[in-house]
């Protein structure tokens, strides 16, 4: 089985690194990035099979970063993050993303971990 | 309970319980005193005013209606008793031209025309003749009165001089009043004789007596002496002195008002007769005069107070059901602002749940991370405890700093969503101010928007109401970023007015408002985000909140350049009065 790689970003910087840190231990190349310049600067050095995004970032939500990643790297899946729970948010992430594909915060790495085998 | 407790109707004591939103507190028991006094006056006064005037030209017209009354009756009474007097002088005028002195001398002739004068006329006694020198010639009659000389006495004088003579009533021999009549002839050729003749003057009461039952008062003939010619029912009976003035003599009927002896007003209406020494006169008091106004003027006050008492009915009814349905508007009105207000907050709270929400999921996410990592550390890994020690320790440090921020979110929330009943304790302006914007920073952040706070350094700590302040930025920091779009900037500019006043301005560079809707910016349920959920209630909250702290709050706005609101703000807090009154 080919070695999945994932993007994590999310401005809570001590929930990104231990998530990305877990994901390592179940054999997953992730990768995290705390703001999405960082993110992008990383899409630019390699390819990810998925981008897990949280949807409220300072200056820009997921969404705007899932359009920026899709035309940087077609075929890329994505997942949503949110600890906000705002029905808005709901709409607007699961219309984007599909409802199965967005998660609340706290996330749950076991199905974080279907998911992203799921996808990619 | 009082009659007057129970007919107190319950507006009176009625307490504008308003608070907040929108003070205009009515002061009914006021509204109620100024309709009835208006309607009352407007309503009464003309009414009033008509009744006084019809009273008094009423009155007037029966007054004057009395006097004419009075002088038409003695006009006409004095005419016929002129009458009866010029009929009998021209009737013995007539004999002495018909008869020659010779024929009157002759036996027998004088009490033949008496005879005949009895039988036509009526009431002459006697008849006698007498010369120019003042000695009866002839007589006829009766008594016994032959050869009397009349040379010296007074009438003769009169009727020598005037060529008649009318006397006053006198008692006659049988103590029957009479009168006498004289007349002078002059033949063509000799001396003047005189023919007298002497007359009951019963005739001229029972004449009188007919009239007086028609005007129900006393009617009489008195002489210019005073002495009464005919019985008077109230003032004196025949030849007494009248217990009334006599008026100076005039030629026509005339009336005035006089008091009797008794006391009582009177009008009097008199008339000289012509050619005698009477005077007509008819007495009536006014109470039998105004008879008939007192009983229009019974009505007339009857007609007054039941329409006054109906009017009063219905002046003191109309305000009070008015009044009554204001204060049950004004309740319910109340009523619905408590429960507006009541949802207002319960939108603000849930606005800062859904933000609490964020800011504590994401300290949970850490620790559920944390945590699993701990766990796949000891279950996956297969170093010793002793290396893996440093490693837990700071995943467990990680844990307790979440925890931390977790217990810092709510101890803020509560802080917030204590009640806010006006307790009045020392706060400083910017802490405030940062409180809100921990709130709403994370939005501020997402949004891009940039916050600034700017507060004078000379603003001292001051007690004010904190929850207030803080629902009071907490409004309109949320208008600001409902207003501006992303990467907007937001400032907080405090500053000292005066010894006792601080002003801060919240200032946005959103879309700003126009100079219509800014005119109602602060009234209820004025928005112009309804579509987005508005309720309208927001800054007239605000509006009522920024007032039970003692201070004010204004806008100011541009469309496209941003919108300014004001809030001035006591140092001092002002004093707790509106409780009660």
């Amino acid at each position: 089985m080919k070695t999945l790689s994932v993007l994590l970003v999310d401005d809570e910087e001590d929930l990104v690194t231990t998530l990305a840190e877990r994901l390592v231990m179940r054999g997953i190349e992730a990768k995290w990035a705390s703001t999405p310049e960082a993110a992008f600067e990383m899409l630019n050095q390699q390819r990810f099979d998925v981008g897990v995004l949280d949807i409220k970032l300072p200056r820009a939500s997921g969404i705007e970063i899932k359009r920026k990643m899709e035309s940087m790297a077609p075929g890329m899946k994505f997942i949503f993050m949110t600890g906000h729970g705002s029905e808005k948010d709901f709409e607007r992430g699961s219309a984007e993303a599909g409802a199965s594909n967005y998660l609340l915060k706290p996330v749950d790495i076991e199905l974080l971990l279907t998911k992203i085998r799921e996808m990619a | 309970m009082t009659v007057l407790q129970r007919l107190k109707p319950r507006f009176w004591d009625h307490r504008d319980a308003a608070s907040g939103v929108d003070k205009h507190s009515f002061n009914l028991r006021r509204i109620w005193y100024l309709s009835v006094l208006l309607t009352a006056g407007a309503a009464l006064i003309p009414l009033c005013l008509l009744a006084a005037i019809d009273y008094q030209m009423t009155q007037k017209a029966i007054e004057s209606e009395n006097v004419l009354r009075i002088s038409r009756l003695v006009s006409n009474t004095r005419r016929s008793l002129a009458f009866l007097l010029i009929e009998r002088r021209h009737a013995l005028q007539f004999l002495v031209r018909d008869n020659p002195l010779g024929e009157l001398k002759a036996p027998g002739r004088l009490a033949a025309i008496l005879k005949n004068l009895q039988e036509s006329f009526g009431g002459f006694t006697d008849l006698e003749i007498i010369d120019a020198q003042g000695r009866q010639i002839s007589y006829s009659g009766p008594y016994d009165l032959a050869n009397r000389d009349y040379s010296h006495q007074a009438w003769f004088a009169e009727v020598v001089q005037h060529g008649s003579h009318t006397s006053d009533v006198f008692m006659g021999y049988r103590q029957i009043p009479h009168i006498v009549i004289a007349v002078t002839h002059q033949p063509p050729t000799g001396p003047f004789y005189v023919l007298r003749a002497t007359l009951e003057a019963e005739r001229f009461h029972r004449e009188l007596l007919g009239l007086e039952a028609g005007i129900g008062g006393d009617l009489f003939i008195v002489n210019t002496a005073g002495v009464l010619q005919t019985p008077s029912k109230n003032y004196g009976g025949l030849l007494e002195k009248l217990a009334l003035p006599i008026p100076e003599y005039v030629e026509t009927t005339q009336t005035f008002e006089t008091k009797s002896p008794a006391g009582e007003a009177v009008l009097i209406g008199y008339a000289y007769v012509a050619q005698t020494p009477f005077v007509l006169m008819a007495v009536k008091t006014k109470d039998d005069l105004m008879q008939p106004w007192n009983k229009a003027r019974r009505q007339l006050i009857a007609y007054l107070f039941f329409s006054g008492g109906s009017i009063l009915l219905v002046v003191l009814a109309v305000p009070t059901y008015l009044v009554s349905r204001i204060r049950a508007a004004d309740r319910t009105r109340v009523a619905a602002l408590h429960q507006v207000e009541y949802a207002n907050k319960m939108a603000s709270i849930g606005r800062l749940a859904a933000g609490v929400a964020h800011e504590i999921n994401n300290p949970l996410a850490i620790i559920n991370e944390k945590a699993g990592l701990v766990k796949d550390l000891l279950l996956l890994q297969q170093e010793d405890s002793a290396a893996l020690r440093p490693k837990l320790l700071a995943q467990i440090d990680s844990i307790q700093a979440a925890v931390k921020r977790c217990a810092t979110i709510i101890r803020r929330l509560l802080s917030f969503a204590r009640k806010s009943d006006a307790t009045f304790d020392t706060v400083d302006l910017k802490s405030v101010i940062e409180s809100v914007i921990g709130f709403l920073g994370k939005e501020a952040e997402y949004r891009g928007i940039a916050t600034r706070i700017d507060i004078a350094p000379n603003i001292p700590s001051f007690p004010s109401d904190r929850g207030k302040l803080e629902q009071i930025f907490l409004n309109l920091v949320n208008n600001a970023f409902a207003a501006m779009a992303d990467g907007g900037h937001l400032t907080f500019q405090g500053r000292r007015l005066s010894e006792d006043r601080v002003q801060v301005a919240v200032i946005d560079d959103g879309c700003g408002i126009s100079p219509e809707d800014l005119k109602h910016v602060f009234e209820p349920f004025f928005s112009t985000r309804t579509k987005q959920g508005g309720t309208g209630l927001g800054l007239s909250i605000t509006y009522g909140l920024a007032q039970e702290i003692g201070g004010s709050i204004d806008v100011e706005s541009q469309v496209g350049k941003g919108t300014r609101f004001i809030l001035t703000v006591p140092l001092n807090p002002p004093e707790r009065k509106n409780e009660n009154a």
